[in-house]
Order: C-alpha cells, then sequence, then structure tokens
C-alpha cells in the first residue's frame, strides 16, 4: 500500500527521564501505539496509530507521557482546515465513507451555554436544602385528563385509577446503549446503577442480556427497525418499551455493528447468527407512516395487556414539533427527542456533524407545540443527546423536559475520553469493545459507584439551584422558561426558545 | 408603563372575615381589619370582596367594570348587549377621598343573560376574560351573582372610603393590601383577582409561575396582567368550576403533602395524593404564599407547604378570621375563642352552614 | 486473616501492582528513583501478573496455614508470625539458598537483593501501611484486600 498522505493526528511525547520503561503504557493501548521489545526495554511509539484516549498519560505511573493533538499537521488556512483535508486524503486513499464515533464534533452554538438560570432575591426567598426538603421526583407516562375525586365522610377517595406512571427519583436516566456497541460490564455497570437510583437504564437495540434482567424493574427495553432481541418475554419482563424510530447521532439513518463485534454473546443477546454483521435499516420496513407507528403502539400495548409505558424515540429534526404531535396522537405516552450531539457506536461522519438540530431547541419546539395542541400531559417529554451537567439538566426541564436521558456522560463517568473511535472496537478504556482483554478494564462494581456518584451529585447540584429559585419541588420547573434568560442570543433563538433576553424583567 | 406589560412582584396584607350564620355585616368591618395593616401595604394597592352585597338583585350578574376611557365603558356596553339583557347600569358609588388620585371610569351593571342559557357561568366567564383580553384599559373587577369586587390604586382604607365599603353588608368580606416593589400605576393590578364568584387575596411570590402560567395558558386562560395572583385566580377557576374539584383537594394541589409524606400514608390516600401530583404539577404554587380564597358561600386560607408567609386564623361564635397578622383580627374581635396558625399546606376552609339563606348562586 | 485477593476477571494487565509493589519496597519511594537505584540493582517487586491473554492475574504470596516455604528453609529465615499469620522472611538470615523458590506452588517467592546480597522477597502485606501498595495501586479494583474468613 502507498504511504498514507494523512500526518499523524497526534504526537506523543515521552519524557525520557521520566519513563522507568514499565511498559504499562504497552499493555494499556487498544491500538498498539506503544511497543517494546522486552520487559523494561526501550519503549517505542507508532504515533499513527494514536486516537488520543489518554489511557497511557492516565495509567503512566511517572507522568512521562503527553499525548499532544497535532494542531499544525496542515498549514492553517480558514475554509481548508486539518479536519477538511484529512478526511479528502482518507476518502481518496479508501474510497470510502468516513466513520465517526461519539456526538458531532462540529462547532455549533451551544444553546445550554447561553442560557442563565434566575434566583430568588429579597421579594422572595430561596429554600434552604439543607432545611427543606427538595423534591425532585418525577413520574413518566400520559396523565389523566383529570382527577375526579370521590367524598367519603371527611376524606376523599379517587374515582378513576390513573394511567401507569413510571416513578423516577431523579429525572436522570441512562440512555439507549446496546449490548454489542458497549461491552456486558457497561451494560451492567448501568442497570445496576439505574437500580441504586431509582431510575431507568436503556438496553439500545441489542436485546437485553440474561444475565441482566434481573435489573428489568428499572430497564426500558428498545424495539429498534431490526427487531433483535425482541420476543415477549424482552416486551413483559421491562418497565418501559421504547420504540426507537431516530438517533439524533445519525438521523434518518440505520445501524451496523460488524461481524468481528458480532460475539456468540452479542449474537445470542441479538438472537442472530455468530460473526454475522447486525444490520439495523433506516426505517422500521412496518413503518412507513404515522398510522404505522401507531399501530405497532397498539400492538405492543396489547401484547403487553397495557401495563408497559410506550416510548418513541425520534431524532430532533428540522420538523420535530409536528412529528412529536404526530407521536402523541398516535397513542405514546414518553416521547424521547434526541438531539444532534447526541452519542453513537458508529454513524458516518458527514450524518453525524451535518444533520439534526441541536436538543435545546427541539425540546423548546416540540413543548410549545405540544402545549399549543392542548396534549402536552398526554406524555412525558424526555430530552437526550448533549446533556453534560446538572445545569443542563435544569435547563432542559426549564424547557420542557420531564427528564434526561445521559449517554455519553454515563460513558465519560466509566473513562470514556471521547477519542471518537468506538467503530474500531479496540476502547482503551474497555468501554466500546467486545474484546475481552479490553472489556475487563471495566469493573462494574466501580462503574457503579462512579456512576450513582455522578448522578447523586447531579441531583444534589439540581437541588441546590432550585433552592435559590425559590423552588422545591421540579414539577415548578418544568416548562418555566421564565426562569431562564438568553445571553448573546438573537431575537430569533429567542423567541424559538421562549425565553427571554438577560436584562428582561419577569 | 402598565402592569400587565411587565410583571411585578409585591409583598401584601390579607384579611378574611365570614359569618358562619350568613348574616351580612358591614364592610366597615373588614377595612378596620386592614387598616391596623397599614404597613404591609405601600399604597399602591389596596382591595375588598364582599358577598352576599346586592340581595335585591342576587339573580342578576353583578359586574364591576373600570375603565380608563369612556371608549372602553362604550365597547364594554356593545359586548354586553349580544348576550345580556342590562338590568341596571349605573356610576359604582365612590365618594372623593384623600389619597386616592387617577380615578378610572368604575360602572356597575347588573345583567341576565338574553338565552336560556344551560351554562351562563360560561358565559359570563368568557365575557369577563374578553373585555379584561381585548379592550384595552379596560377591566373586569367582578362579574358575578350576589357579590362585587372594588379595588384600586391607594392605602386600603383610603380604598374603602373611597368606594364606600360602610354603605355595604355581606356574609364574607376579604381585603388586600399591596406592597409591589414597582409602580403599577394601574387599578386593575389591585388585589381580589376575580373570575365569576371566586376572588382571590395573594400575599407572595410564586416562583413556579412561569410553570403555572404555561399550564393555564394551554388550557385556554390568557394571562392579562402577568402576575402570580392572576395565575392563582385562574387556577382556582380551573380546578374547582371546570374540573369540579372541592376546595380541600384543591388546597393540596396548590400545596401539596411532600413526597416523603406521601409515601407513608395509607395506599388510598397516597393513591390520590400521587394522583393529584402527577395530573397537577404543573399547579402547584411554589413559593412563598398566603391566600384567601373567597367564594360564594365560604372561603379558603391557604399557605406554601413551608410556611413562608404568615397566616393566622381565629374563631369567635359564628365568626371565623384569617388574616396576616393577629392584630388584624384582634382590631374587629379582641378576645376570639381561639387563635391558630395553620401549617404550611394546611387549608381553613370556611363554609357558610347548609340551611342559611345567603347562598348567592 | 486479611490478604491480597485478585479478582481475575477485573485484572487488567496494566502491571501498576507490580511497580508500586517495587517502589514501597525500596529504599526511595519515589517511583523514578526507585527504578534508577544508585548502587544499579533495582528491587524486585513481591507481586507479580502472570498473563495468558486475554487474562491476567497478580500472583503473591498468600501466606499459607502451613507455608511450604517455612518448612523447607534451612537458616530460619522464613517464618510465620503466630499472631498475624504473615509469612515474613528475614533477609539477615536468608542464606539464599533457594530453598522456598522450590517448594512454593505459585511462584510467589523471588530472587532479590537487600544491600546488595542476594535474599529471597516475598510479599510482607506491606508492613507499617495501612492497605498494601499494590492494592492501593489497582486502578480497576481487581485486587483487594480483606478478611474472608480464610486462616
Amino acid at each position: 500500500m502507498p504511504r498514507s498522505l494523512v500526518p499523524p493526528a497526534f504526537f506523543v511525547e515521552r519524557v525520557t527521564t521520566r519513563c522507568i520503561k514499565c511498559g504499562v503504557c504497552v499493555r494499556q493501548c487498544g491500538f498498539s501505539v506503544h511497543a517494546q521489545a522486552e520487559p523494561y526495554g526501550e519503549v517505542v511509539s507508532t504515533e499513527e496509530n494514536c486516537v488520543g484516549c489518554q489511557r497511557c498519560v492516565v495509567f503512566c505511573p511517572t507522568r512521562a507521557l503527553r499525548i499532544m493533538e497535532n494542531v499544525h499537521s496542515v498549514r492553517q488556512h480558514p475554509n481548508w482546515t486539518a479536519g477538511v483535508i484529512h478526511d479528502i486524503q482518507k476518502q481518496a486513499e479508501t474510497g470510502g465513507i468516513i466513520l465517526g464515533s461519539m456526538g458531532c464534533d462540529k462547532d455549533y452554538p451551544i444553546y445550554f451555554d447561553r442560557l442563565a438560570l434566575n434566583a430568588s432575591q429579597v421579594t422572595n426567598p430561596a429554600i434552604d436544602p439543607l432545611r427543606e426538603p427538595m423534591e425532585v421526583r418525577t413520574y413518566l407516562g400520559s396523565k389523566a385528563p383529570r382527577v375526579e375525586v370521590k367524598r367519603s365522610g371527611v376524606t376523599f377517595r379517587l374515582q378513576k385509577p390513573m394511567p401507569i406512571g413510571i416513578k423516577l427519583e431523579t429525572p436522570i436516566m441512562f440512555a439507549a446503549m446496546s449490548f454489542g456497541s458497549i461491552s456486558k460490564n457497561v451494560c451492567e455497570a448501568l442497570a445496576k446503577a439505574a437500580t441504586e437510583l431509582g431510575t431507568l437504564f436503556n438496553t439500545g437495540e441489542g436485546g437485553y442480556h440474561a444475565d441482566l434482567r434481573k435489573y428489568a424493574a428499572n430497564s426500558i427495553v428498545q424495539v429498534a427497525s431490526g427487531r433483535f432481541g425482541v420476543d415477549k418475554e424482552y416486551l413483559e419482563v421491562a418497565r418501559v418499551i421504547e420504540i426507537k424510530m431516530g438517533q439524533g447521532a445519525k438521523p434518518g439513518i440505520g445501524g451496523h455493528l460488524p461481524g468481528e463485534k458480532m460475539t456468540w454473546e452479542v449474537a445470542r443477546t441479538r438472537m442472530i447468527p455468530k460473526g454475522t454483521d447486525a444490520i439495523s435499516p433506516a426505517p422500521h420496513h412496518d413503518i412507513y407512516s404515522i398510522e404505522d407507528l401507531k399501530q405497532l403502539i397498539d400492538t405492543l400495548k396489547e401484547v403487553t395487556d397495557y401495563k408497559k409505558p410506550i416510548s418513541v424515540k425520534v431524532a430532533a429534526v428540522h420538523n420535530v414539533a409536528a412529528i412529536a404531535s404526530g407521536i402523541a396522537r398516535a397513542g405514546a405516552d414518553i416521547i424521547t427527542i434526541d438531539g444532534m450531539k447526541g452519542g453513537t457506536g458508529a454513524a458516518p461522519k458527514v450524518v453525524r456533524n451535518e444533520i439534526g438540530i441541536p436538543i435545546e431547541v427541539a425540546i423548546a419546539a416540540v413543548d410549545q407545540r405540544l402545549r399549543e395542541e392542548g396534549i402536552r400531559d398526554e406524555v412525558s417529554l424526555v430530552a437526550s443527546g448533549g446533556i453534560r451537567c446538572s445545569a443542563d439538566v435544569l435547563k432542559a426541564i426549564c424547557l420542557g423536559a420531564d427528564a434526561v436521558y445521559i449517554g455519553t456522560a454515563a460513558l465519560v463517568a466509566l473513562g470514556c475520553h471521547l477519542c471518537g473511535k468506538c467503530y474500531t472496537g479496540k476502547c482503551s478504556w474497555g468501554i466500546a469493545t467486545q474484546d475481552e482483554y479490553l472489556s475487563r478494564r471495566v469493573n462494574p462494581e466501580l462503574g457503579v459507584k462512579r456512576l450513582v456518584n455522578l448522578v447523586n451529585a447531579w441531583t444534589l447540584e439540581i437541588k441546590e439551584v432550585i433552592g435559590a429559585m425559590g423552588i422545591n419541588a421540579i414539577e415548578s420547573l418544568r416548562g418555566n422558561r421564565l426562569h431562564l434568560r438568553g445571553i448573546g442570543l438573537n431575537e430569533v433563538e429567542l423567541k424559538v426558545l421562549g425565553v427571554k433576553p438577560a436584562g428582561e424583567s419577569m | 408603563m402598565l402592569e400587565g406589560w411587565v410583571r411585578i412582584p409585591s409583598g401584601c396584607a390579607i384579611a378574611g372575615i365570614i359569618n358562619q350564620n350568613g348574616q351580612a355585616f358591614s364592610g366597615e368591618m373588614i377595612a378596620r381589619a386592614m387598616t391596623v395593616m397599614h404597613d404591609r401595604s405601600n399604597g399602591l394597592g389596596g382591595g375588598f370582596a364582599g358577598y352576599g352585597i346586592y340581595p335585591e338583585m342576587k339573580e342578576a350578574y353583578a359586574f364591576h367594570v373600570l375603565a380608563q376611557d369612556k371608549t372602553g365603558i362604550s365597547q364594554v356596553d356593545e359586548l354586553f348587549k349580544e348576550n345580556f339583557t342590562v338590568i341596571l347600569k349605573e356610576p359604582l358609588p365612590t365618594r372623593r377621598t384623600a389619597g386616592v388620585a387617577g380615578t378610572p371610569f368604575l360602572m356597575r351593571y347588573f345583567l341576565q343573560p338574553q338565552k336560556e342559557n344551560a351554562d351562563a357561568d360560561q358565559l359570563v366567564a368568557a365575557t369577563t376574560l374578553q373585555i379584561n383580553k381585548h379592550i384595552g384599559g379596560t377591566f373586569v373587577l367582578s362579574g358575578a351573582k350576589n357579590m362585587g369586587v372594588f379595588k384600586g390604586v391607594g392605602y386600603p382604607e383610603d380604598i374603602a372610603a373611597f368606594f364606600r365599603l360602610d354603605e355595604y353588608k355581606g356574609y364574607l368580606w376579604t381585603g388586600h393590601g399591596r406592597f409591589p416593589t414597582n409602580t403599577p400605576g394601574w387599578w386593575g393590578g389591585a388585589h381580589p383577582f376575580s373570575l365569576l364568584d371566586v376572588t382571590l387575596v395573594h400575599n407572595g411570590e410564586i416562583s413556579s409561575y412561569g410553570a403555572n402560567r404555561r399550564y393555564l395558558e394551554s388550557q385556554g386562560y390568557h394571562m392579562t396582567l402577568q402576575t402570580d395572583s392572576e395565575a392563582i385566580a385562574y387556577a382556582c377557576d380551573f380546578l374547582h368550576r371546570r374540573h369540579q374539584l372541592p376546595w380541600e383537594i384543591i388546597a393540596k394541589v396548590f400545596a401539596p403533602p411532600h413526597w416523603w409524606e406521601i409515601d407513608r400514608m395509607p395506599a388510598e390516600e397516597r393513591e390520590l395524593a400521587v394522583a393529584l401530583r402527577r395530573t397537577y404539577g404543573s399547579l402547584l404554587m411554589n413559593g412563598p404564599f398566603s391566600i384567601i380564597v373567597g367564594f360564594a358561600g365560604g372561603m379558603m386560607a391557604l399557605n406554601d407547604r413551608l410556611k413562608l408567609r404568615s397566616l393566622v386564623a381565629a374563631q369567635n361564635e359564628e365568626w371565623v378570621f384569617v388574616a396576616s397578622e393577629e392584630a388584624a383580627i384582634r382590631a374587629v374581635c379582641p378576645e376570639p375563642e381561639s387563635v391558630w396558625y395553620p401549617k404550611g399546606g394546611e387549608a381553613v376552609i370556611q363554609l357558610v352552614k347548609e340551611n342559611v339563606e345567603c347562598h348567592a348562586a | 486473616m486479611k490478604r491480597v485477593y485478585c479478582n481475575e476477571k477485573y485484572c487488567v494487565n496494566c502491571h501498576l501492582c507490580e511497580i508500586y509493589c517495587l517502589a514501597a519496597h525500596s529504599p526511595a519511594p519515589d517511583l523514578i528513583k526507585a527504578f534508577s537505584p544508585s548502587d544499579g540493582i533495582r528491587p524486585v517487586a513481591r507481586i507479580q501478573v502472570e498473563e495468558s491473554r486475554p487474562r491476567s492475574m497478580a500472583v503473591s504470596c498468600r501466606h499459607c496455614l502451613h507455608p511450604l516455604c517455612a518448612d523447607s528453609c534451612i537458616s530460619g529465615a522464613l517464618t510465620k508470625d503466630p499472631n498475624t499469620g504473615i509469612v515474613l522472611s528475614d533477609p539477615e538470615k536468608c542464606v539464599a539458598c533457594w530453598s522456598c523458590l522450590s517448594v512454593c506452588s505459585i511462584g510467589a517467592i523471588r530472587k532479590g537483593f537487600v544491600a546488595g546480597r542476594p535474599v529471597s522477597v516475598k510479599c510482607d502485606l506491606c508492613q507499617g501501611r495501612e492497605i498494601p501498595a499494590c492494592v492501593e495501586a489497582c486502578p480497576n479494583q481487581a485486587l483487594t484486600y480483606e478478611d474472608r474468613g480464610e486462616n
């Protein structure tokens, strides 16, 4: 093969005076960057293999390593950036689609960072979370149009039972990530953490591993276009069933898990032959219209005896408000909107980076549309794709979400450094891989602790902030856009988000 | 800048007096209670609601209307003509009072719906909302049977004198003195707020206003004043009239028990509490408030669930009093049989006894 | 007694246990200095990662109930402390006959040097530390230091 014209994306800088030649970097790199001819021998690097995941840097006991981004790989040019030029070279060499993983890495505005939260001063008091209960419990599922009560003596009784509601102790759930795209250890950590936290995790479209069904009471199972792993029991054990229509990272296209990742365990869970590619078609081939979606919703409800709320997950695209309205009217109980910054195990880079709209505007548009149509209470809204911190959760709820999914943030808690090479299956952090040498790197017990810590920390921060706002129950924040102010947003953006500019009072 | 264009947070004084036997008493009594709490207002708003004050006209809908100019009044006249027979139209009686200035046009109408309308209340409510929304500078102080709202810019005692409250008698009165943190400059912004027979006086600021407002808007209410008090008033209408919920339950919507309390309830009670929080979570009034809701035949006083605003209740013979301060109660009833401080979220609901001839509608 | 255990399922073959063990038992506790000692003799790690990819496992002395190493010691250097149960090697007494190496069934004893003299070295559970250095350094909690109720 002729020499590649793509320069290394990273340089490995080894401080030789610090390097003790222990070989930790050699053994930890999933991409064979570091090599050593013999124990305690000289360590050399193949820099073009480096993906910048920082595993070696974090593990190097003497801090002898730096991974430096190759920022001068091309002559600086405002249009012809390094990314553009390298993509051209790669495509000229391979003739293929460029793949990417994790979320969109293009420099779109992050609206979360241009929204400021409010606090109480003088006219109403801030509430002290150390003294008062701060309530973040959230219910998912459609609500009754009204409550009817019957008086019996001095007390009252509920006349009609409520639709099924799913109780979350915190409005943060773990997003859909399939077994196959991530390792079983990661799946287990997510499932167990969700159980400990009183929230839900999502199996993704890769079926539900038999060993993890003990966590089913906190599971959302996906029915996606490939229908992997779907049988009656799969649907019956779940708490919520989610129809995956789209994914924020790759709206409009399906999925492809290459045969190399299809170990017997992944294959058995997906109910397909070992070593075959798992292809999720772009559309569900039985859903070509909203009526078809309604049929699937009805079928799933029928088969589970109307005991499971049905969620429909769609990617945030330009017409998402109307789409969501249709989904609500098709009988879904939960709508998940996945923004363009959502992660993926693998997607064509062009799709990941160029298709869809940010979650902030999508959730604002959907919430507003459903309210205008008077059907907001018929569904719960879940925001997903690009939630990075507790402030993002708060802002998503202010914009209209009932709860959020975190995917990337959860993986980061488990070690992910966003190198974006999930599709290679070589994840040095042992997350997005089925390689037994690598996947053991996530100890589920340790993972559970880290995930529980993360969500608890965010929840504490949420309580602190809503207390500052003078609010002690999260439902008072839902759709409460008066607690947001835009900074550096133009008039149209403010209008779409439904918020006032900073400086304008109530 | 008119109120309604901007949202103005405010502090306040509130009071309510009811005679359980339905016997009418002078509006002077509530004015006296409010006078004691002078310092809780700043002269930028005072108002009163009286129930049972129009016994001779009790089958007609009494409308108190204010307008910044005469065009407003004639537009209101036109609107009324479409659906109602005007039995009587007259200026609302007032007297010149020091401390009350910038008086708008104040009119009183007694109306009868033209058609044998199955839901006359709905028509009256719609007409009220239409005037408030569409006729500029014009505002319905109240529109319901056998009750009326009197309010304006000034201290409550001056407003009482201005509207000659001493000349009215009712079985239930509520009062309000306002401390807005900005200049409202408009009479419509004072309390009580009303829709049909339900009136609201409110002290506090609701931090959940944005959530409450957007929920009510999706239920067809249009906020003309952008105040949290207006939102509470509409929430009362929504839950009581449209969803037919009793006041005990409405109190649990505005100030629900905490989840930890709900988790410890017996199953049946818990089921109801969860249903209310799930269904009406957007109407939870979060933040400090004390309110008195007046309605035909009774009143409900309620605090936010953390009791971040003062509220005192007292009872003496057939009288029940609620107020921001005990002093206000003792000003009109020096030695009540009992005085208590209702807990946060614990409603004081007092109805007129059932067999008493005073119910307005 | 409390022992160091390795959960083979989560051993990631990084060998950090060896590196930190070595440093903990070197005269210079600094990692870099431990690896380049002034006398040129690098201390030996008392824990060793055995690997057969994809699996790996850190192996160290089990502090057996009936230690064959102590039985075989010709100079009385290896003893089991009756109170703590820890099997220790006294470098002052060791004559480097390597009997212990040949009898240890898991190869937990290694040839090392103390003060320039060849002696047998083995895990001492990091006397003076609350948690052995290897356990503390394990990034994946594959190594644990616990009492499983075994003598």
